[in-house]
């Protein structure tokens, strides 16, 4: 907060902690100093950069209703009806229409068309500082999320005022998050405005910490304003200077461990994309152009599905992607079997026109899906349990959407090999693959089994692609950003082993995620190209070569 | 399709004499004026251009309801390119020398339309191009209608800097690694530093086009912004690889709040494809935004529509330059009484047409418009909230002014100068 800002709001702020501790203690008489009738009417004309002003003069007001005002104002769900100008709360309705309600008493006036109303416009700006005082007002609240978000907006205040607030929190505080939010906000005003011991022991607070709050806070004291430093005190420079230093050292290694974690999320979307063409092309010698095709119908089938419990079942939408699973595995496995029955079978052995011909398919697929669903990006929506990120002590950041991709894929993996090596099916596709002429000598039907290895592995480039919905467009492209990958894993780690694939994806991924920081993200993708030409060039089967009779014929 | 293959058959027998006397108002000796659509309809670019050749359609189809132009019908003549720039060449060749179009409406990326810029130069035809651009650029035979730099990006960094926007004070400057985001941030990175932003507080990024693991990146630009200083993000990401970055963006817990990101190819469009929660207060700037409330946008979305048969559906930036171009085309033939390129050339020069969002547009004599620049917040819906717009119409700038060398350069079709690139007047 500059020192402008704050000669503006200081007196309100001062007023606005005496009320929110007056609200703490009952029977304490606050009394309303401005007619928020009034207020509110002109919070609704003024200006997006006068509106600050109008918000420091509810606040000012004391009365209780200014909260869910300005929780509206935050939320955008504050309007001026066309009509009369009146200002009013709106909250959407089923139908899309608007139920209005007055923002002094709560009671309900009337349902509207949202082009009947003119939201109240705010900005990041606006936005950040009204929650910033709102924080004031609800950080006792009972309900922890709000006590996190009022933490959290004092942290940018910053508000010298708010000290006495802070400490009382403080000391009842039993949630360890709104705790540790409280405490850089304790130790941010301190820093701002305490004497030059208090920056001191301010400064020395935060030496366990990693936390990116904490390390702009310290950096900030290293800033000059033009020849001026902004922290006076040589000895509380020092003592940032070191502390900070001291923080990137634990960070490097707490980076090295970011990017492998990075490396092998990208190694497992990799693996999902690449292990079904492991089946068609590693096991199979199929090269089959379409397979990304087939992990887009996948993406599709997520969406139709989350679709029907949209409209069906939206309480039950977390569980959407438990149904998307079979039924997208089913759909690109019927469609993989379609193709290998109707034309891939009449082409083994002659690998140039299977490219061409799956090629073909994959450009038919592509419109077809265009043609249904429209050219346009389609929304798949991410339950409740795969967004946000998991925020380590260190400052590193884990999101939950990777990290069950990760696991996913080595489910996915598990089940492959479970299927490869413990089923009857199993057994035969490895024998297909070793020896045509032998399996079918010892009377392995290998025109339905070279079907049903078609369909698995389609089937799990759809159940791939269920995955990469959640972190990617589903869109009728979908497909082809795939396929080169998918390609590179599977000659890299060897043609038909499943193992192969695992190591190729995972060994790209962490080498790719390795390089991209100071390579960048163009350049790190053509050394990694350039690596696997030298490698193949090497190892022309791969990291983990296949011995057969085909293989070797 | 079906429509196509109609009248091109029926077109089949004239082609070939309309092409012997194409260039000497080819399309008059036919009882309808042609209009070629040169959008693709399949391939990457489907997902943007296929709203515009509907667009496109829907303008043509409107202006014949009000009994067509010169007393005689327009007809749409759609080609596909399909996403491929050489294709895109030769379906400008085979639309003007083959099919006879006074006037072509299409392309998106500026590859594409710099592999079409030598047919139309060669042949004499007519562009309007609708998309917002890198500049540096002006073709006689090209009018821009989308924005030029100086009408979506500097603005945009303008607000960013300026208090409303939370007065950043380090840049990151991320893009798809082509032309528009290299040329569009070489002008920006000029421009901060003539604004006091030193290189060090500046951070360039560039991916390839689809990339989709944003994890690296992200993770850098938030720990650029842990540097003390307030941190903005200027956003040139094209296309398909916005959508995962800005899941990824959500789901490291970036809040428009702390790392605003501006972008200048997100629009209503893109954002109908996503969840647009996790977006909400990160910023656009643009020349047009569906939520502005006029009567003629009103009037406008309500046509297309009633066109599309689809409510859902929504309208952008490119489609109101369509709607600017082909309102202005439509008024210099009427002014020059013929479709001839030369001719309606010469009428287009100071077009006015009113703006979707109110104010007139002017056609410029350097082939730009004059156009308000607006920057609007992502709401939950996939609609933008104005926060910020010009007070009037920002002339389009051809040639740079943050760029040494393009300072220098003049643009202006007109006597004396004409001239696309020229130190000083031809004449």
């Amino acid at each position: 907060m500059s020192l402008r800002q704050w000669m503006r709001g200081g007196a309100l702020r001062f007023l606005m902690v005496f009320w929110a501790l007056a609200v703490l203690v009952p029977h304490s008489g606050a009394s309303a100093a401005e007619d928020l009738g009034t207020l509110v009417t002109e919070l609704g004309a003024a200006s997006l950069s006068k509106k600050q002003a109008v918000v420091d003069r509810m606040v000012a007001t004391g009365a209780p209703e200014v909260v869910p005002i300005l929780e509206a104002l935050v939320g955008r769900d504050l309007y001026t009806r066309k009509s009369d100008g009146v200002v009013v709360i709106g909250q959407k309705t089923s139908g899309g229409k608007l139920l209005l309600t007055d923002p002094l008493t709560g009671s309900e006036v009337g349902t509207v068309g949202s082009r009947e109303v003119k939201r109240i416009k705010t900005n990041n700006r606006l936005r950040s500082s009204v929650k910033a005082v709102m924080g004031t007002l609800t950080l006792m609240s009972p309900d922890p999320q709000r006590r996190l978000e009022a933490a959290d907006g004092l942290l940018k205040s910053s508000d010298q005022a708010m000290l006495p607030l802070i400490e009382t929190a403080l000391a009842k505080e039993a949630d360890a998050a709104v705790k540790n939010a409280l405490q850089l906000a304790k130790a941010s005003i301190k820093l701002q405005s305490g004497s030059a011991e208090e920056r001191l022991a301010a400064v020395q607070s935060l030496a366990d910490r990693t936390d990116p709050e904490s390390r702009v806070m310290l950096s900030r004291l290293l800033l000059k304003d033009g020849d001026v430093w902004r922290e006076p005190d040589e000895t509380v420079r020092e003592t940032a200077g070191e502390t900070l230093a001291s923080m990137e050292r634990r960070l490097e290694m707490w980076r090295t461990v970011e990017h492998l974690y990075q490396g092998i999320s990208l190694g497992s979307v990799l693996l999902l994309a690449a292990m079904g063409l492991a089946i068609t092309f590693g096991v199979m010698g199929v090269i089959n152009m379409a397979h990304g095709e087939m992990v887009m119908l996948g993406a599709y089938t997520t969406f139709v599905i989350q679709e029907a419990f949209r409209s069906l079942a939206p309480g039950l939408f977390d569980w959407s992607l438990a149904v998307a699973l079979p039924a997208a595995f089913l759909v690109s496995a019927l469609v993989g079997i379609a193709m290998e029955r109707g034309c891939i079978r009449f082409l083994y052995g002659r690998p140039l026109e299977t490219l061409l011909a799956t090629w073909g398919i994959s450009l038919v697929l592509q419109q077809t899906v265009r043609s249904i669903f429209g050219p346009t990006n389609r929304e798949v929506g991410a339950p409740e349990w795969m967004q946000g990120a998991m925020e380590s002590v260190a400052g590193i950041t884990l999101t939950y959407n990777r990290l069950w991709i990760i696991l996913f894929s080595f489910c996915v993996l598990g089940a492959v090999l479970l299927v490869m090596k413990k089923t009857a099916f199993g057994l035969q596709m490895r024998a297909v693959t070793q020896n045509r002429e032998m399996a079918r000598a010892m009377g392995i039907p290998t025109g339905r089994v070279d079907a049903m290895t078609f369909g698995l592995g389609s089937g799990i480039a759809g159940i791939a692609g269920v995955a990469l919905s959640q972190i990617d467009n589903v869109s009728p492209n979908l497909g082809q950003a795939y396929i080169v990958d998918s390609f590179m894993v599977v000659v890299f780690g060897g043609v038909g082993n499943l193992w192969g694939a695992f190591a190729g994806a995972m060994s790209l991924g962490i080498v790719n995620k390795l390089l991209e920081p100071w390579a960048g993200a163009v350049l790190g993708k053509i050394l990694v190209l350039v690596a696997i030409i030298l490698f193949i060039q090497k190892r022309p089967r791969g990291l983990f070569a296949l011995r057969g009779r085909a293989v070797e014929s | 399709m079906g429509k196509l293959t109609k009248w091109k058959s029926a077109l089949a027998a004239t082609a070939f004499g309309l092409a012997a006397t194409a260039g000497m108002g080819a399309a008059q000796a036919a009882d309808t004026i042609k209009v070629g659509i040169l959008h693709s309809l399949s391939g990457t670019m489907a997902i943007s251009e296929t709203t515009l050749k509907d667009a496109m359609l829907m303008l043509i189809d409107e202006q014949n309801k009000k009994g067509g132009l010169l007393g005689m019908k327009l007809e749409p003549v759609v080609v596909d390119p399909a996403s491929d720039w050489p294709l895109f060449a030769e379906k400008a060749r085979e639309l003007i020398s083959k099919d006879g179009v006074s006037v072509t409406f299409g392309c998106w990326t500026s590859v594409s339309r710099k592999s079409v810029l030598p047919v139309f130069e060669e042949l004499n035809g007519m562009l309007f191009y609708p998309v917002q651009y890198e500049g540096e650029e002006s073709s006689r035979n090209v009018f821009y209608t989308g924005a030029a730099p100086n009408q979506q990006a500097v603005p945009a960094v303008d607000y960013l800097l300026g208090e409303e926007g939370g007065e950043a004070k380090r840049i990151v400057l991320l893009g798809t690694d082509y032309v528009y985001p290299r040329t569009t941030n070489k002008i920006l990175r000029s421009y901060l530093n003539a604004k006091g932003i030193a290189d060090a507080d500046i951070m360039e990024n560039y991916t390839p086009f689809g990339h989709s693991d944003w994890q690296t990146i992200v993770a850098q630009v938030k720990e650029f912004a842990s540097q003390g200083k307030k941190t903005a993000v200027v956003s040139t990401i094209n296309g398909d690889a916005n959508v995962p970055f800005y899941k990824e963006l959500a789901n490291q817990g970036i809040k428009a709040e702390d790392i605003p990101v501006v972008a200048f190819s997100v629009g209503e469009e893109e954002l109908a494809g996503l969840d647009a929660g996790p977006l909400v207060g990160h910023l656009a700037a643009w020349n047009y935004f569906m939520s502005v409330d006029t009567p003629e946008n009103d009037a406008f979305i309500k046509a297309w529509h009633a066109f599309i048969k689809d409510e859902k559906r929504v309208t952008n930036d490119p489609m109101e330059a369509h709607y600017i171009g082909f309102k202005m085309w439509v008024q210099a033939v009427e002014q020059a009484g013929t479709t001839d390129v030369d001719a309606v050339r010469q009428a287009m020069y100071g077009q006015t047409v009113k703006n979707l969002t109110g104010g007139v547009a002017v056609m410029n004599t350097n082939h730009h418009l004059s156009k308000p620049v607006l920057i609007g917040e992502i709401l939950e819906d996939g609609q933008f909230e104005i926060v910020s717009a010009t007070d009037d119409v920002v002339v389009g700038d051809a040639w740079s002014d943050f760029i040494p060398e393009s300072a220098k350069l003049t643009a202006d079709w007109t006597y004396p100068w004409v001239c696309g690139n020229c130190e000083k007047p031809r004449f």
